[in-house]
């Protein structure tokens, strides 16, 4: 287990390093200097502010600055807005976003279990072709049309919600629905599948047999091991939400970090840039090394010191 | 089961049955070397079980019909795709056009066909390699194994954590995004996914007997490698290129709307719909209904046409 986990915050760390080495190399290769385009500059001026920045020292100076920069978390300032740094933004926008997208996993994981197991336990009956066309179309519509299409019959004709914004429980409906349709879609898929497999199992039939309830044997028995593989696609979702959130939050003008990050995109704001993508990253993949610790606790089954492949 | 007093009137037991119940019949042959069923091939076999699937059968005709479209689309339409024509501005469905027309009075159907185009043409280009570089890398660690697979692996591990939509993100802010920056950022480290399923496939195959056959025959690596591995990896492979697709489409959509998509004047469904957002809340629906409705249901298509691949691909699954 302790070495399993060394070797896995290894793989971390030189997935963290490529990530910001490559903002690095891409921040430099960038042609011309930043401040190339603020106006009323002059020569002097421009040399101070390369060198306040420490763009006048050689690349590799710069690569341990922006690596110590980074490992101390500081992001620098915006460019565009020099009054404030990346910092206040992250400081600012993450918690909405997170707000944002913990809800929407919570109702994605519910509703998207409940489904699968609905689907399941009416097996090839018509709740289990709704439930499953339902699911493919869920994640066969983008979440951007999704949210525009609610938008414009939920809000605008109808007038049921809000049409943008993030200040009360009924602006959140709107964009946690476009945001977890589709990893509702995914987990209640792969639910009934897992679900099918495990209701065949020996131990359903004992249970069965001992003349327990089918909803007991569902909620204490089967569920258990059938949520084993909703886990292990968690990681993949979390992206999946993060990158989610940046459209959704241009959409629903929710003031979340994916809002600067679409912001900063159209006005290449290249400071802002990269310390969200790091930020993000480095989010992203400590989540998959905890998902796949929380696996490795969760299913017994599972051994984590096992050397080698699949 | 509760036991009846009375037997039924169908319940017989052995000794009851009478004897002229039961005919000679002289063993034939011939019928016991006919074939039961008609000798197939993987291939055919495999055909056989998708086209009994209607709804992956659908997704694969709405997939023909719109290749058709896309390539012949534009030809029957008497507008240019980038013609602006402002007096005619949102104009709603009619007969001269035949999806409306656009915010600068460009022909939506015109405009919808030219964008199938470019929107298959990356996700297909995404797929195919994906696919070359994901079968050399995943084929080389899975039949080498030992330390070069340990070492591949390790790499495959480091890239496979890197956020792929954030990677391409950021490589597009710096290439500048184009057709091609967009294709060759989705494929920087989309081939991983296909490089652990062949690696995973070939490392199985390669342990079955008739590779051992072969090899005890004399044949060669590459003849392996050919005959062997490849013919027998291909199943989950077609089907992880159908799912490519559909997520290249989407990623292409989803940049976009990020203003990072393809560029005028070429116009991707992402694009159309990105640029009909602020139409619809005025109720000009047609601008964003056709390009959505179309990349909607090619990813449906593409979805359904995969997963009943999955089942028809799958030799556990013959019948």
């Amino acid at each position: 287990m302790l070495r399993y986990i060394l070797k896995r915050l290894l793989i971390m760390v030189i997935t963290l390093w490529i990530i910001v080495t490559l903002t690095f190399i891409l921040m430099v290769s960038i042609p011309g200097s930043p401040f190339n385009s603020e106006r009323g500059t002059n020569e002097a001026v421009q040399a101070n502010l390369e060198a306040h920045y420490n763009l006048d020292e050689p690349y590799v100076i710069q690569y341990f600055l922006y690596l110590k920069s980074i490992v101390t978390f500081d992001f620098g300032p915006s460019i565009k807005q020099p009054s404030q740094t990346v910092n206040d933004m992250l400081g600012r926008g993450f918690p909405i976003s997170f707000e944002l997208g913990i809800i929407t996993i919570i109702v994605a994981v519910i509703s998207g279990v409940t489904l699968g197991i609905f689907a399941a336990l009416k097996h090839n009956k018509v709740i289990d072709y709704m439930a499953m066309g339902f699911a493919v179309l869920g994640i066969s519509i983008p979440n951007f049309v999704l949210a525009t299409l609610l938008i414009q019959q939920l809000a605008v004709n109808y007038e049921l919600f809000p049409v943008a914004r993030w200040l009360s429980p009924a602006h959140m409906i709107l964009p946690v629905t476009a945001l977890a349709t589709g990893p509702m879609a995914i987990i209640a898929r792969l639910t009934r599948s897992t679900m099918l497999e495990v209701l065949t199992q020996d131990y359903i039939k004992m249970a069965r047999a001992k003349g327990l309830s089918p909803w007991k044997i569902v909620i204490k028995h089967a569920l258990k091991n059938a949520l084993m593989p909703v886990v292990t696609i968690m990681g993949t979702l979390l992206a999946g939400i993060l990158t989610g959130t940046f459209v959704i939050e241009k959409i629903f003008a929710v003031p979340g970090m994916g809002k600067y990050f679409v912001e900063s995109i159209n006005q290449r704001d290249y400071p802002v840039i990269m310390g969200t993508t790091v930020f993000y990253s480095a989010f992203l993949i400590i989540m998959l090394f905890l998902v796949d610790l929380a696996y490795g606790i969760l299913d017994p089954r599972i051994k984590l010191h096992k050397k080698g492949g699949e | 089961m509760k036991l009846k007093d009375k037997p039924s009137k169908h319940f017989y037991s052995p000794t009851d049955i009478p004897d002229d119940w039961f005919n000679w019949k002289e063993k034939d042959n011939q019928a016991a070397e006919a074939v039961a069923r008609p000798s197939l091939s993987y291939w055919q076999d495999a055909w056989k079980r998708l086209v009994k699937n209607r709804l992956a059968m659908a997704g694969l005709i709405f997939l023909i019909v719109l290749v058709i479209f896309s390539i012949f689309g534009p030809l029957i339409s008497p507008y240019d795709v980038n013609k602006q024509d402002l007096p005619n501005q949102y104009q709603p469905p009619s007969a001269d056009h035949w999806f409306g027309t656009d915010n600068a009075g460009r022909d939506v159907f015109t405009r919808t066909w030219y964008g199938a185009r470019i929107s298959l043409f990356v996700g297909l280009m995404a797929a195919l390699i994906d696919f070359s570089i994901g079968i050399l890398y995943g084929g080389i660690a899975g039949y080498k194994g030992g330390r070069t697979d340990n070492i591949m692996m390790r790499i495959i591990e480091v890239l496979y954590g890197l956020p792929y939509l954030l990677v391409v993100i950021l490589l597009l802010v710096v290439l500048g995004p184009s057709l091609s920056t967009i294709i060759i950022a989705l494929t920087v480290t989309g081939w991983v996914g296909m490089a652990r399923i062949v690696r995973g496939q070939v490392l199985q195959i390669k342990n079955f007997e008739f590779v051992l056959a072969s090899k005890s025959f004399g044949a060669k690596t590459p003849r392996i490698i050919r005959k062997n591995l490849l013919p027998n990896t291909m199943g989950p492979i077609i089907v992880q290129m159908t799912l490519t697709v559909p997520s290249a489409i989407f990623a292409e959509a989803f940049l976009s709307f990020l203003g990072l998509g393809i560029q005028a004047p070429f116009a991707s469904w992402g694009v159309m719909a990105n640029d009909s957002l602020g139409a619809i809340l005025s109720g000009n629906w047609w601008t964003l209904f056709f390009p959505a409705f179309f990349i909607s249901f090619t990813m449906f298509a593409f979805n359904v046409l995969g997963d009943g691949l999955q089942d028809a691909l799958d030799p556990k699954l013959r019948k």
